[in-house]
């Protein structure tokens, strides 16, 4: 093992996050972090490649992504165009395949961190589809009879936010971590690492305002970290007052952001 | 020496396979396992692939490090506490613990370890903070062993995690997002629809053919599932209120169904359905029966549990008991279920029993939710 994670200047790891992290390079196998949306787990990938000084490469999944898609895609449309309006040469193949974001992370001379963001987002079939490319480091495109073999295995981090559950057989080749949300004390140290500069007085009162509406039940969407970030920019922009926290509940809309929830409190407070 | 822990896992039903295990003595050969704390890291991240089985794990990693690590001190501090246990702590009386043996006290520590499934705080019987029970740490009982950073032998075995992972086992309590997420799993796709041009496979098909236009069409993906919801309010069923509405919000934002019924009833389903929860709107269930076709997925929520007579008897007016009704149900619909949130250990409740003959009953947590929706799949 040469370099480890230790966290960064501005992500704040515990230590399980780091053994999972480290347990993943070393390994050699992808890391796949789960937990409630604004846990910061896309964070997590960049701050990795920034401790471990690598390049940084994101493939954002989304409901219509398919597993080729992140290997390369062949641009069948503009070689047709060529070929009925003659422009350049249509017989070489290699300049319509377009690699993506794996084939990149692949072909890269230096190794790469490569997260896969959102994994639980494509259609159910997607994680298997891409088993085999993970586990041997390389694909075939067939349209030029050649392999891709990765130069250096990438560091792979993988999120999900838990809308579908993953296969198997998908599942027992990652390192898993899951993000809880965060205590009141790692939540000081968080929003020390982004905003240092906010009045004690103001920030303690947010986030008692904060931990309140996180344990009010029935919330249909609870506030997670992000929005506790925002809301504190929010705060301090429009020079609130900690007093002004305590009674009222100012631009409620930045942490509360379903109509139902907001409704909730507005009542409450009024 | 580390396959008790393997073993401690495959029996409380943490399912760890070979590869894990071997990735997991791959790290200890590379030095990832430098304390218990990280060690007990460096298994979670692989031995176990779910937030769900994260308090199991505490638990298989207590039992199964428990002999390595504690019997020893264990053993010597009982030893010494019970020789002079006045000296033990400074004069306070005696706690309700007063054990005779140094055997049955250490015993009885491991059988509480092993009954005990969360996290505990006070009370006087199982071992964790605060409290009189005779094990734990920062208690008050005077004849007992401190675990942890109490006093005492200082080394014994804990988990370096603070969080209460209880919360997300799966056999506990429902949350919203857990019912969407498996509810979801209860729609089929089926082709149907009229038909509609399929771009990308005719410009492939296309461009494979040289620029000869050839045009495909394909048929639409819709969902048929269509389910029914009968709910008992009311009476015995207060205590569960939370739980159901919770249950009703998250079917109810599940856009997975073809179309969503949501019938109300008290007790037992006799001749009369009601829309609202205040049982106020009124509706024939002759008249919802024969809306009912064999594709319809009928759920039962309810404890099922009444006085005999409401489910035998017939009311005046009614042509069949409450037992005749939902046969009606399970006729007309044969994929139908019933959701109980008594937990299984009440279930021999007399007419538990003879509703659970009629209908497949699951306990209403995540886990007796996914073999309800399991049963529910498929057919027709």
């Amino acid at each position: 093992m040469t370099k480890t994670f230790t966290g960064s200047s501005s992500y704040v790891a515990n230590e399980a996050l780091l053994a999972s992290v480290n347990a993943a390079v070393t390994l050699k196998r992808p890391l796949l972090v789960k937990g409630e949306p604004g846990t910061g787990k896309t964070l997590l990938a960049s701050a990795v490649a920034e401790s471990l000084d690598m390049p940084f490469i994101r493939w954002h999944v989304k409901s219509t992504t398919k597993a080729m898609d992140g290997l390369y895609t062949y641009d069948v449309v503009q070689r047709l165009n060529d070929s009925r309006f003659g422009d350049g040469d249509i017989s070489d193949i290699r300049k319509y395949i377009k690699m993506g974001p794996v084939g990149e992370a692949f072909l890269s001379e230096r190794q790469v961190v490569l997260l896969i963001d959102e994994i639980d987002k494509a259609e159910i079939e997607f994680p298997n589809d891409l088993l085999r490319e993970l586990d041997e480091m390389a694909f075939y495109i067939p349209e030029l009879s050649e392999t891709v073999s990765a130069v250096h295995r990438p560091i792979i981090i993988i999120t999900s936010n838990a809308e579908r559950q993953l296969p198997d057989a998908f599942l027992r080749r990652c390192v898993f971590h899951f993000i809880d949300f965060p205590s009141e004390e790692t939540m000081r140290k968080i929003v020390d690492v982004h905003h240092s500069d906010i009045d004690e007085e103001v920030l303690s009162a947010a986030m008692n305002r904060f931990y309140k509406v996180r344990r009010t039940r029935d919330l249909r969407k609870p506030p997670s970290t992000s929005e506790l970030l925002d809301w504190l920019v929010v705060l301090a922009a429009a020079g609130v007052s900690a007093d002004k926290i305590k009674v009222a509940f100012p631009f409620a809309g930045v942490l509360l952001k379903e109509e139902n929830d907001l409704h909730k409190f507005n009542r409450e407070v009024s | 020496m580390l396959e008790p822990l393997l073993y401690c896992l495959r029996s409380n039903g943490v399912n760890v396979g070979l590869n894990e295990w071997l990735a997991f003595q791959r790290g200890l050969k590379a030095g990832l396992a430098s304390s218990t704390d990280s060690l007990f890291f460096l298994g979670r991240s692989l031995l176990v692939h779910t937030e769900a089985d994260f308090d199991a794990y505490e638990k298989s990693f207590l039992m199964a490090f428990r002999d390595l690590e504690v019997s020893q001190t264990l053993i010597e501090d009982l030893a010494r506490l019970l020789e002079n246990p006045l000296d033990y702590e400074d004069g306070r009386a005696p706690g309700q613990h007063d054990f005779e043996n140094l055997r049955e006290l250490i015993e009885k520590f491991q059988k509480t370890l092993e009954e005990q499934n969360k996290r505990h705080r006070g009370g006087n019987r199982w071992v964790g903070t605060g409290g009189t029970s005779p094990w734990g740490s920062g208690g008050r009982s005077n004849t007992g062993l401190a675990l942890g950073r109490g006093k005492g032998m200082g080394t014994g075995i804990r988990v370096p995690d603070s969080i209460d992972w209880g919360v997300y086992r799966q056999d506990q309590e429902l949350r919203t997002r857990d019912i969407q997420i498996t509810l979801k799993a209860l729609r089929t796709l089926e082709r149907s629809g009229p038909e509609v041009l399929d771009i990308d496979e005719s410009i492939s098909r296309t461009a494979d053919q040289g620029g000869e236009i050839d045009l495909c069409f394909k048929q639409d993906r819709a969902n048929k599932v269509r389910v029914v919801l009968l709910l008992d309010i009311g009476g015995s069923m207060t205590p569960y209120a939370q739980l159901v509405s919770q249950f009703f919000t998250a079917a109810g934002q599940t856009s997975a169904f073809k179309s969503l019924e949501v019938w109300h009833f008290h007790n037992c389903v006799y001749g009369t359905l009601y829309s609202d929860e205040d049982l106020w709107k009124r509706t024939d269930t002759e008249t919802v029966l024969s809306g009912l076709t064999k594709s319809h997925r009928v759920i039962f929520v309810g404890d099922a549990s009444m006085a005999p007579w409401e489910l035998h008897s017939r009311w005046s007016k009614d042509a069949l008991n409450g037992l005749g009704w939902l046969a009606r149900f399970k006729k007309r619909c044969p994929k139908s279920i019933w959701l109980n949130p008594e937990p299984e250990r009440y279930w021999d409740h007399p007419t538990i029993k003879a509703i659970h003959e009629l209908f497949p009953m699951f306990p209403l947590n995540v886990k007796g939710l996914k073999r309800a929706i399991k049963e529910l799949s498929g057919g027709y």
